[in-house]
C-alpha cells in the first residue's frame, strides 16, 4: 500500500532512515570499490605483468592460476559477508523503519493509509 | 592419438540417436512443465514473474541457467583448451560481476519494480520517454544475445551430430540442417515463452542447470580421476600436448597477444583486454534477462538468497570449465579439436567422447558420454534463449505497449495478451535474423551485448537507485548515449569490418582499433547520464523519497 508523499518525506529524513542509509552505504560503496580495483588488479597483471604470474609456485601451479582462484575466494567471501551482515545490521533495521512507514502519527491529518 | 572425433562410422549412428532421443526426452520434459505452467498462468505477475513464487535456491538455479550459456559452456572451455589460461580469465569476469548484482541492484530492483527493468528507471522520471528508452535497450541487448546463441546453435548442431560439408542427415545436407536448427530452436522458445511464461520458462531453466551441472561435474571427476586427483598432472599434461609448453599455463596467448615489434599493436591488444573485463564485470547486472530474474521470488531478501546461490553454483561451474579445459587440452589434443572446429566448440563434447572410451568402454561408452553432453549443450541453448525471448517481450508488452501506447490504460489480460505476441514476434524476427547471420561471424555479439549492458542499463539504474538529483534528461541521456557510443564504436570495429576475421572481412570501414567498446562507452554512458541530469532543471524529491524509502525497506512491493 504506497503512503503519501510527504510521509515518505518524513521516513526519508528521519534520523532512523539516515542511519540504514548510512549503514548501507558504508558497506555496498566501498566494498565495490575495492572488489573492482582487486579485480582490475588482476587483469593488469595478466596484462602487463606477466613474468611475474608465470612464476611457479607448486609444481605447475604458477601465480597465475592462483590468483584466479582468489577471485574466486574473495567472490565467495564477500558475498558471505555481506549476508551476514545485511542480516544483523541492515534487515532488523529496515523492517523497523517498513512497519512505521504505515503508522502515520496523530497530528499528521492527510493520512498514509490510503 | 585420440579417436577421430565422430570419425568411426558406428559410433556416429549410436551417438546420433542417443543425442536426438535424449534431447527428445529433454523436450518432451520441458513441454509438459510448460503446459502444467500454463494452467497455473492467470495474471500478469504470473506471465511477467512467474507468481513471485520461486524459492531462492530455484531462482538461483534459474539464474545459473539463464547465465551459463552455451558460450560459457562450450566457449570457455573451447578457449581453454587452445589458448590455456586465457579461458579462465574470461570466466572470472563473468563470475565477479555478480557482487555487482548482489551489491548494488538485485535487492532494490525487487523492492521497487513490478515486472521490468524500466520500473526502476521509470519510476521517478516522465513515464513515456524513459520506458521507450528502456524498452529499446532491452530489446537490442536481447536480441544481439539471442542472434548470436541460435547462430551458435545452428553451428553446433551440425558439428555435433557430424553433418560434415557433403554428407547428409535426415536427407538433409550440412545447411539445411543448420536452417532447420535454428527453426527449431527459435520455435521451441516461443512455445516456451507463450504457453508458460515466467514460470514455465524458469522451470526449463531449473532443469537444465542441474543437467548442465550434473554432466560437467561428471567429467570433471573423470578428468581429475586420470590424473589421480594431482592437478599439476593435469596442468603439465596439457601444457606439453599444446606444444605451446608453460606458456600455455599463463596469460596472453588469446588476449592482450604482445606482437614483438609492433608496440601500436601489442598496446591495442591489451586495452581490448582490459575493456573486455570491464564489460564483463559491469554488463551482468544490466541485462534485461537477468535483472528480470529477481521479480519472480517473493521478497528482496530472497532475492538476495537467490543471488547467493547463484554466485555458489556460477563459481562452481566456471571452476568445473577450468579442468574441462585444460583435460581437453591433456586427453584430446589441440590438434584434434581444431580439426573439428576452429573455435574449439566442440572440445567439452570431444572430452565426453574421449572420456565415455576410458571409463565406459569402447567406442560405445564414448558414443554415450557423448550423446549426453552433446542433449546438455542443446538444453543449454533452448534455456537462454527462452530466457531472452521472455524479457524482451516484457517489456515490448509491459512497457511499450501499455504504458506508452495505452498510458497506462490497458488492462492486465490485454498486457499478456499483447505479450505473447511479442514474444512471437521477437522469436520470428531472431530466427529470421540468424538466418541471414549464419555464414557470418557473429560471436562479437555476446560481448557487445554485455557492452550495451554496461552502457546503458547500468549507468542508469545505478543513478535511478542512488542519486538524489537524477531525472528524466539524464536517464535517457545514459540510455541512448551508452548504447549508440557501444553500438557505433564496434561497427567501426575490427569486428565488423577490415580484418580477416570480421563480419565482414571484404569490406573495410575499420577506424576504432578494439574489438570491444568497454573502456570508452562505459564511461561514455555515465557521463552521458551525469550530463544530461545537470544541464536540465527537473527534479523530484518527493518521488526519490519514495523510491529510497521502497527501494531500502521493501515498504509497498509488489
Amino acid at each position: 500500500m504506497p503512503a503519501s508523499a510527504e510521509r515518505y518525506l518524513e521516513v526519508q529524513r528521519s534520523e532512523e532512515f539516515a542511519q540504514l542509509r548510512h549503514r548501507l552505504r558504508r558497506f555496498i560503496f566501498p566494498t565495490t570499490v575495492a572488489f573492482i580495483v582487486w579485480y582490475s588488479l588482476y587483469v593488469l597483471l595478466s596484462a602487463y605483468a606477466r613474468d611475474f604470474m608465470a612464476i611457479k609456485l607448486i609444481g605447475n601451479i604458477n601465480v597465475a592460476l592462483i590468483f584466479g582462484v582468489l577471485q574466486f575466494v574473495s567472490t565467495f567471501l564477500i558475498a558471505w559477508f555481506y549476508s551476514r551482515y545485511a542480516a544483523q545490521k541492515l534487515d532488523p533495521l529496515a523492517d523497523q523503519i517498513l512497519h512505521k512507514v504505515d503508522d502515520v502519527p496523530a497530528t499528521t491529518v492527510d493520512g498514509g493509509k490510503n | 592419438m585420440a579417436p577421430q572425433f565422430l570419425a568411426a562410422e558406428a559410433s556416429t549412428s549410436t551417438s546420433r540417436t542417443l543425442t536426438i532421443t535424449l534431447f527428445l526426452v529433454f523436450v518432451a520434459i520441458t513441454l509438459a512443465i510448460t503446459v502444467w505452467a500454463s494452467r497455473q498462468t492467470k495474471t500478469a505477475t504470473d506471465f511477467y514473474a512467474g507468481g513471485r513464487q520461486f524459492s531462492g535456491f530455484q531462482n538461483g538455479m534459474a539464474i545459473g541457467g539463464d547465465y551459463m550459456s552455451a558460450a560459457s559452456f562450450l566457449g570457455i572451455a573451447g578457449i581453454i583448451a587452445l589458448y590455456g589460461y586465457d579461458g579462465f580469465l574470461y570466466s572470472i569476469g563473468f563470475l565477479v560481476a555478480w557482487l555487482v548484482a548482489l551489491l548494488l541492484v538485485a535487492e532494490f530492483l525487487r523492492n521497487s519494480g513490478r515486472f521490468t527493468m524500466a520500473d526502476v528507471l521509470a519510476f521517478r522520471m516522465r513515464q513515456r520517454p524513459v520506458r521507450t528508452a528502456a524498452s529499446v535497450s532491452t530489446i537490442v541487448v536481447s536480441i544481439f544475445y539471442l542472434i548470436a546463441q541460435m547462430v551458435g546453435a545452428g553451428a553446433l548442431v551440425s558439428l555435433l551430430l557430424g553433418i560434415k560439408p557433403g554428407t547428409e542427415f535426415l536427407g538433409m545436407d550440412g545447411d539445411t540442417a543448420k536452417v532447420a536448427t535454428i527453426i527449431l530452436v527459435g520455435a521451441l522458445m516461443i512455445v516456451y515463452v507463450t504457453v508458460g511464461g515466467m514460470k514455465g520458462t524458469t522451470y526449463v531453466q531449473i532443469v537444465k542447470a542441474f543437467m548442465l551441472m550434473g554432466g560437467a561435474l561428471i567429467m570433471v571427476l573423470m578428468v581429475l580421476a586420470h590424473y589421480k586427483f594431482n592437478l599439476s598432472a593435469l596442468l603439465g599434461d596439457a601444457a606439453t600436448r599444446s606444444g605451446k609448453g608453460d606458456a600455455f599455463l599463463e596469460p596472453g596467448l588469446r588476449y592482450g597477444v604482445e606482437t614483438a615489434g609492433d608496440a601500436a599493436k601489442t598496446f591495442y591488444s591489451k586495452m581490448d583486454l582490459l575493456s573486455l573485463g570491464l564489460a564483463l564485470v559491469l554488463g551482468t547486472a544490466g541485462l534485461p534477462h537477468i535483472l528480470t530474474r529477481f521479480y519472480t521470488v517473493p521478497t528482496s531478501r530472497i532475492a538476495r538468497k537467490s543471488v547467493l546461490w547463484a554466485i555458489g553454483i556460477i563459481g562452481t561451474f566456471y571452476l568445473f570449465t577450468l579442468a574441462l579445459g585444460f583435460g581437453a587440452a591433456a586427453l584430446v589434443g589441440g590438434a584434434d579439436i581444431t580439426a573439428q572446429d576452429k573455435a574449439g566448440n566442440t572440445a567439452a563434447p570431444q572430452l565426453a567422447q574421449e572420456l565415455g572410451i576410458e571409463y565406459l568402454g569402447g567406442n560405445t561408452g564414448g558414443a554415450i558420454m557423448l550423446a549426453v553432453i552433446a542433449a546438455v549443450a542443446f538444453a543449454t541453448i533452448l534455456a537462454v534463449v527462452a530466457g531472452l525471448t521472455l524479457a524482451s517481450s516484457s517489456s515490448l508488452a509491459h512497457d511499450f505497449y501499455a504504458s506508452v501506447i495505452k498510458r497506462g490504460n490497458a488492462s492486465e489480460r490485454d498486457e499478456v495478451r499483447v505479450a505473447r505476441i511479442a514474444a512471437l514476434i521477437i522469436g520470428a524476427v531472431a530466427i529470421a535474423l540468424s538466418i541471414f547471420a549464419q555464414s557470418l561471424n557473429v560471436a562479437f555479439l555476446v560481448a557487445l551485448a554485455f557492452a550495451v549492458a554496461a552502457s546503458a542499463n547500468l549507468p542508469a539504474i545505478l543513478y535511478s537507485l542512488f542519486w538524489r538529483r537524477f531525472n528524466t534528461a539524464g536517464a535517457l541521456w545514459s540510455i541512448y548515449g551508452g548504447l549508440i557510443s557501444a553500438v557505433v564504436l564496434v561497427f567501426f570495429s575490427p569486428v565488423v569490418s577490415g580484418s580477416a576475421t570480421a563480419m565482414f572481412p571484404a569490406q573495410d570501414w575499420q577506424w576504432f582499433p578494439l574489438s570491444n567498446p568497454g573502456i570508452i562507452s562505459i564511461p561514455l554512458g555515465f557521463f552521458f547520464g551525469w550530463l544530461g541530469t545537470v544541464i536540465t532543471k527537473e527534479s523530484d524529491p518527493e518521488k526519490y523519497a519514495e523510491l529510497e524509502v521502497r527501494s531500502l525497506t521493501g515498504h509497498g512491493a509488489h
